[in-house]
Parts: C-alpha cells; structure tokens; sequence
C-alpha cells in the first residue's frame, strides 16, 4: 500500500505531467515521420495477426524464416551485446572507468531484446502461447529451446538489471539498494546467458549445410557468432554513444561527459582486437572446409565484401584511432561495425541461405515486412527518447552518487584516462 | 582451381595441413598486431 502511495505520489508530483513530450508535441518533421511510421506499423500489425502471414509477408516453405527473424532477432540480439560487453568489462574486469557507459549499454540491450521478443510474435503468431516453450511443452533437445529459454531469462535480468535507474526516479531507495547489490550476480548470469544463446544462435544453421553457401557455413559457426556479438556489442555502444551526444547531450553529466572518450577508446582498442581474432577464425573456417575456390566466384566476392569491408577495414580503423586517441574515426569505425554485422546476419539467414534456388524461388522481402522492421526499430527509438528523458541513464542521480558496487567498493565516478 | 582427393585421409591432411600453417601465422601475427595496437599507449608501472 505504502508503494503504490509513493509510485502515485511520484507521478503527480513528478515533471512527467508538466514535461513538454507529454503535455505538447512539437510537429518537427523526425516527430511527423516517426508517427507516420507507428500508425502504418499499427495498421500492419492488425493486418498480420488478423489476415495472417501471407497478408504481408513474402514467406513460403523454401523460405520460413525471413526479415523478422533475419534483422530483427540476428541482428537485434548482436547489437544487444553490448549490455553484457559493459557490464562484464565494468564489473567482472573492475574496468570501473567505463561505469558512465553501463546503464545506456544495459537500456540498449533491455529494449534490444525486447523488441526481439516484441518481433518474434509477429513471425510465429499466436502471442497467447509465447509461453509454451518455457513452461508447457519443453524441447530439451532443441536449439531453438535453449535460445528460447536463455532470451526469456536474460530479458528478466536485464530487466532487474535497468530497474535502478526506474527505483531512483520513483525515489524508492531501499528496493533500489537491494537491487544494486545483486549486480555481480546479474552481470555474471548475464554473460553465462550471453554465451549460450549468442553461440546458439549460430548454431542454429549447422542443421542445413546443403542449404547455406559453403563461404558461410562451417561448423564453427556457434563460435563465429559469439566472437561477432563481442565485436558488434562494442560497436554498438560506441554508434550509439555519439547518437546521444549529438541528441541527448543535454542529458549527460559532468562525469559522463569526461568518461565518454575514455569508452570509446577502450572499446575500440577491445574491438580492434577481436574483429582481428575474428577475421583469423573465419580463414582457419575457410581452410578446414577447403573452400578457397570458392572465394573466386561471384559469392566469394560478396564474401570478400563482407570480410574485408566491414570486418578488416573497420578492425584497422578502430586500431588507428585507439593508437592516436582519435575518437572522431572510432565513431565511424563504429557504423562499419555495426553495418557489418547487420551483413553478416543477413548473408547467413537471408542472401546465402538456399542459394542453389533457382531466383524465382528465391526469397525478397515484402514492403510491408520491411515496414513492420522499421516500425520496431522505431518504437524501440521512442521508448529510449522517453526513458532517458525521465530516468537517471546519462546522469547520476544527485541522491546516489559515490555509491558503493555490489563488492561493497566505492565505485570511482572521477575521470580516469582509459588507456 | 579445385584439387581432387581420393580419400578423406589426403582432404584431411591437406586442410589440416594449411590450417596449422595459418594458425601458425596467426601465433606470430596477432602478438605484432598487439604491439601495433599498444605501441602508444603510456607505459605502466607493474612493480
């Protein structure tokens, strides 16, 4: 009773009312665009779960799986990364420097997977029976299972793990404290999670090696898909750090503000170095499957596209700015990387896969699946504009800082050279 | 230009063959990447 007291207590009392998002939207042209976009995605989502896929899909037996699950879940769940990438490096390796970049890493991958799991309903309907899986009809022995389930527990750990930043907004100090002192084991569950479901995901593929090209498949594809989600983490939340300090600068702190450059640095130093760790397994792939001829065909060139433009090249850029403390070419680094791993999932779910069809049978997806991904993307950009309008992610929270870790060790909020 | 094997034994030998070769490239290269990577950093004082 006190708790539901003080949670409406707050939202009287709070700015939320008063706050000009709320109370008057301007109809600046990004404002008409986005609202376009979330009526068009409405009306298409009534159209799919009422008309059914082949309402707006271009979905068929040769071809089950298409954008949703080759951008939406691929793609999204590897620029998810980032929420474990942090938070490990911050709390596991005590790299207390990058403690400013966890809570946007961890709203990122919250929101990330969410709007995963928000997308997956609308490839395999039903959304009353989501659920099943986990609690009624278990398949032990699928990979789609272990995915399923690793998703389900992870999205409820990064959940616990933004809710500091919802319980210092509300004001409510103790669950607050309780909360923060379980990070460690949150973080940790968080990367065992990570591990497994990243890896699966890869996994997934070893069961159609006539149907995937020769270039992509190879059975270390669990490990190149865990390697690449480290890589596309980091990518990540270097991309998105210097989306928010373009828009949402007026958001962030002092100590943010001064940490900023050390994060991006160090994470380009880590990504450098295993985009080049990546690079190396994907040649040793090439040569246990013998598959070099294949590099002199018009697939090898796109596979050469992929490599050599978004892994190689970034993989160099990040290292030249990490050596130069360049922060400005890291920040570009950073869209090739995170391009590139946008590529790599769809090559491998979409472009490469059931490549010996002939082309009318080969899979394009419908404008109204592309719009329905745009409308995800879209809503997960709302949902972050409203969180860090409201809630302490760019700022620490006057009442809390100099806090103490879940190791009872005073996190250290001044500035540090990251290197 | 596409190499014929007539037993899993000769595939075996010479993927495996060129993998270790390449993995030993890689032992040497990935250390000089490193020293690439840090060459600018300042040093640290471990003792």
């Amino acid at each position: 009773m006190a708790l539901q007291n003080t949670i409406k207590n707050r939202l009287m009392n709070n700015t939320i009312i008063k706050h000009p998002l709320i109370n008057k939207i301007e109809w600046t042209p990004v404002n008409v665009v986005t609202a376009i976009i979330l009526v068009m995605g409405f009306i298409l989502t009534v159209a799919r779960f009422f008309g059914g896929l082949g309402t707006v899909t271009n979905l068929d037996n040769n071809n089950p799986w298409g954008v949703w699950i080759g951008f939406d879940l691929m793609c999204g769940v590897a620029l998810a990364a980032g929420g474990y990438v942090t938070s490990s490096a911050c709390y596991i390796f005590g790299l207390k420097r990058y403690h400013s970049a966890v809570r946007p890493a961890i709203l990122t991958a919250f929101l990330g997977y969410a709007l995963v799991v928000f997308a997956l309903n609308y490839d395999v309907g039903r959304p009353w029976r989501l659920p099943y899986p986990v609690f009624y009809s278990q398949g032990t022995s699928s990979l789609l299972f272990e995915v399923g389930l690793c998703v389900f527990l992870y999205l409820n750990v990064l959940f616990i793990e933004f809710t500091p930043a919802a319980f210092e907004w509300l004001g409510l100090k103790k669950i607050r404290n309780f909360v923060v002192g379980l990070t460690m084991l949150l973080t940790i569950f968080g990367v065992v999670l990570s591990t497994l479901h990243q890896s699966s995901l890869g996994a997934l593929f070893l069961i159609a090696p006539s149907k995937l090209h020769p270039l992509w498949y190879s059975g270390y594809l669990p490990v190149y898909f865990f390697i690449s989600s480290m890589f596309a983490g980091m990518s990540m939340v270097i991309f998105e750090g210097s989306l928010a300090h373009k828009y949402l600068h007026d958001k962030m702190d002092d100590t943010h503000l001064s940490e900023s450059d050390g994060v991006v640095l160090g994470f380009s130093k880590a990504a450098s170095f295993v985009m080049v760790g990546y690079l190396g397994i994907k040649i040793i792939g090439l040569a246990i499957d013998n598959n070099w001829h294949y590099l002199f065909t018009g697939w090898g060139a796109w596979f050469l596209f992929e490599l050599v433009g978004f892994v190689a090249v970034p993989a160099f850029m990040y290292a030249v700015a990490a050596r130069d403390k360049n922060v400005k070419l890291a920040r570009i680094a950073s869209v090739f990387g995170v391009l590139g791993i946008v590529l790599n999932r769809l090559n491998i779910s979409l472009v490469a896969f059931n490549w010996q069809l002939p082309s009318a049978q080969r899979y394009f997806p419908s404008w109204m699946e592309i719009a329905t991904s745009v409308f995800i993307v879209t809503l997960g950009i709302v949902v972050y504009r409203l969180i860090t309008a409201y809630m302490p992610v760019f700022y620490e929270h006057p009442d809390y800082k100099h806090d103490e870790d879940s190791n009872g060790n005073d996190v250290e909020h001044h500035s540090k050279k990251a290197h | 230009m596409e190499q014929v094997f007539y037993t899993l034994q000769d595939f075996m030998v010479h993927t495996k063959g060129i993998t270790y070769l390449i993995m030993g490239g890689l032992l040497v290269a990935l250390p000089l990447f490193w020293l690439f990577l840090t060459g600018r950093d300042e040093k640290n004082k471990t003792f």
